[in-house]
């Protein structure tokens, strides 16, 4: 896919995040027409502001309803359940949530396994990307091409005969069927990793190399550091990736104390129905409100991350 | 593809050792070729293992009849008839289509327009959160809320119950109704996404150009159809891709928001019955041909959208 978009995907990804680093400090920004027309334009970005607002608030509706829901009693929601707001706030929802379903242990199992995906991507896709990106080996140019084209394959085109394969290995209702497969298998990454090693400059590597150092020296002390912010942002996709993934632990794991978060939550619906809704959505507001606290924590890397990768050719 | 155009860069070259021992160069640039095969070890096997090998055996069993106990045998097209004739599968492939073509071009357009208001304000960072988070929230929970949002006796219905003057209508249990509200979930939760690239995208258009169009007499409107949209083209082009490819495989959505693939079978995708033949009836050989299926639509689609690439991409020359 990289043949046809060279100015995205050959070399121009350290210029897009250094653009997109304007997404969170737009105070910045280059404004050049700071001339007549003044309040006309002040008008417009007032205008601009209350659209804005209404849409984003639309945006986030859901989780606001989410939450005032989840402090409702079964009695207002079953006979006023137009109201908005709970009277009276009752926690009560959140507390049998958590009583009634591990969540505790789903959120360390999705915590950890999170970790491990994250920090074998990052280490065997930056090896495999500098190796594209800088070594010369025979057959190199075939298998990145091979690379490129298994991107093509959606994982839910080899579902089954991956599990079959998982089943063979013993990894049916087991993490490892989450964690290795996915650390070792991202060509994603690999490509993004590719893309980040090229645009460092080679003579960080040059000096090192007349010393004599080996590649593995110069891959581990002089390439990795330079590449911290391209390992930032794949950690970040990657583990927003693994942890939001749902299909594949649904397939996988039988045993409810191996559960991931969206797993859990998706068993949870199923086993406490839908009449007690304002339980679910305080099981849902379990699941969601430390990854919102998290995101307005991360905000500015998480968009500069997602916009890396969506501009460097996911 | 020429070496430089797939950055088999010449670093090795460089930085050989002295010019006066050739034998230790010789024995430098052999161990150095080792290191590239130990550097891809590790994603070519694992790729090799668990993508390449399940997709051999998927091209293969679409060939085959197993539920996995009994023995295997060979019923050479048969699934593939069975699939294109199956009434289930055209409700799939139907219901698929219908997904990614109403949500990709709502959902890109939307975020286009997101994106270059936002690109016109000084402070954005609010907006970005608001619209973002949906993204980085579970599919898993986005389907639970509003499933909950759907509910007969809530807000969606009965709004549109009292200002239409209609019956409350019943978002999930409607099979019209069903896909529509299973399209609103997946823009609602994709459009904070493409608005960063695409903001990003449009951050990434050196002022210059603009300011040119501007002296030259551009107004607003001009701008964005002239310069603006041909300049972001690159940018969507990429994302209605994935955007599309992503719909083709939309699962987590519709198998939450309404149970059994929704009434009369009306939510009912691909990725959803491939689910179904292979995990609910263990039909492995069917299940394999419908995601031979799935792949072959998912390239004939991204080769299509390559081919209007030529019509409607505008690449920047000799870039910023």
């Amino acid at each position: 896919m990289s043949a046809p978009t060279p100015r995205l995907t050959d070399g121009t990804l350290p210029a897009a995040t250094d653009s997109t680093r304007a997404l969170a400090a737009p105070g910045t920004a280059f404004r050049p027409h700071a001339r007549p027309g003044r309040t006309k334009r002040r008008v417009t970005a007032t205008i601009l502001h209350v659209v804005l607002l209404l849409a984003g608030l639309a945006m986030v509706y859901p989780f606001v309803w989410m939450i005032v829901t989840a402090f409702k009693g079964l009695p207002q929601l079953l006979n006023d359940p137009l109201s908005f707001w709970p009277t009276p706030w009752t926690p009560g929802n959140f507390v049998d949530a958590w009583n009634d379903a591990p969540f505790g242990q789903a959120y360390v199992n999705s915590i950890y396994i999170a970790i491990l995906v994250v920090i074998g991507t990052l280490i065997t896709a930056s090896m495999a990307g500098y190796a594209f990106a800088r070594i010369r080996f025979r057959g190199s140019r075939f298998m990145f091409v091979i690379f490129l084209a298994t991107q093509m394959i959606p994982m839910q085109v080899t579902l089954i005969p991956f599990y079959l394969l998982m089943a063979k290995l013993g990894w049916v209702d087991s993490h490892l069927s989450l964690i290795v497969p996915a650390a070792l298998a991202n060509p994603f990454a690999v490509f993004l990793m590719r893309q980040f090693v090229l645009s460092l400059p080679k003579e960080l590597e040059e000096a090192a190399l007349v010393d004599g150092a080996g590649r593995w020296r110069i891959f581990w002390s002089i390439v990795l550091p330079n590449l911290r912010p391209g390992l930032g942002a794949l950690a970040i996709i990657v583990a927003l990736g693994t942890w939001n993934n749902f299909l594949l632990p649904l397939v996988m794991l039988n045993s409810q104390d191996l559960f991931t978060v969206p797993l859990l939550l998706q068993s949870f619906q199923g086993q406490f129905g839908s009449i007690n809704y304002g339980l679910i959505m305080a099981a849902s507001a379990v699941a969601t409100i430390p990854m919102l606290i998290a995101f307005v924590i991360g905000q500015r890397q998480i968009l500069n991350s997602m916009a890396a990768s969506g501009l460097g050719g996911r | 593809m020429t070496a430089s155009a797939i950055g088999i860069a010449d670093a090795a070259s460089v930085g050989a050792p002295s010019p006066g021992a050739p034998r230790a160069e010789a024995a430098w640039r052999r161990r150095d070729r080792r290191w590239g095969y130990v550097f891809v070890a590790p994603q070519m096997i694992g790729m090799g293992l668990f993508v390449l090998v399940p997709f051999i055996a998927a091209l293969v069993l679409a060939f085959a009849q197993w539920d996995g106990l009994t023995p295997l045998s060979w019923v050479g097209f048969d699934n593939f008839k069975t699939e294109l004739t199956d009434p289930l599968f055209g409700r799939a492939l139907i219901n698929t289509m219908l997904i990614a073509v109403v949500t990709v071009p709502i959902g890109l357009g939307l975020a286009v327009v997101v994106a270059v208001a936002l690109e016109r304000l000084k402070t954005r960072t609010l907006y970005l959160g608001l619209f973002f988070a949906p993204v980085i929230t579970s599919s898993i929970a986005v389907a639970m809320i509003w499933q909950q949002l759907f509910r007969t006796d809530g807000i969606l219905s009965r709004a549109i119950s009292s200002i239409f003057h209609v019956p409350a209508p019943d978002w999930l249990g409607d099979p019209h109704l069903a896909l529509i509200a299973v399209c609103i979930v997946t823009i609602w939760s994709s459009l904070g996404l493409n608005v960063v690239i695409f903001l990003a995208g449009l951050q990434n258009i050196s002022p210059s150009v603009i300011e040119a169009a501007r002296i030259d007499g551009a107004g607003a409107v001009a701008l964005f159809f002239r310069i603006r949209l041909p300049l972001l083209s690159p940018v969507l082009f990429f994302s209605s891709i994935i955007a599309f490819i992503s719909s083709l495989q939309t699962f987590d959505i519709v198998f939450v928001l309404v149970a059994n693939a929704g009434p009369d079978n009306a939510t009912r995708t691909i990725v959803y019955h491939i689910y179904d033949l292979g995990f609910g009836k263990t039909q492995f050989g069917v299940a394999s041909a419908a995601s031979i299926l799935l792949l072959i639509l998912t390239l004939v689609i991204t080769a299509i959208q390559f081919g209007f690439q030529k019509r409607f991409v505008h690449y920047e020359e000799g870039a910023e």
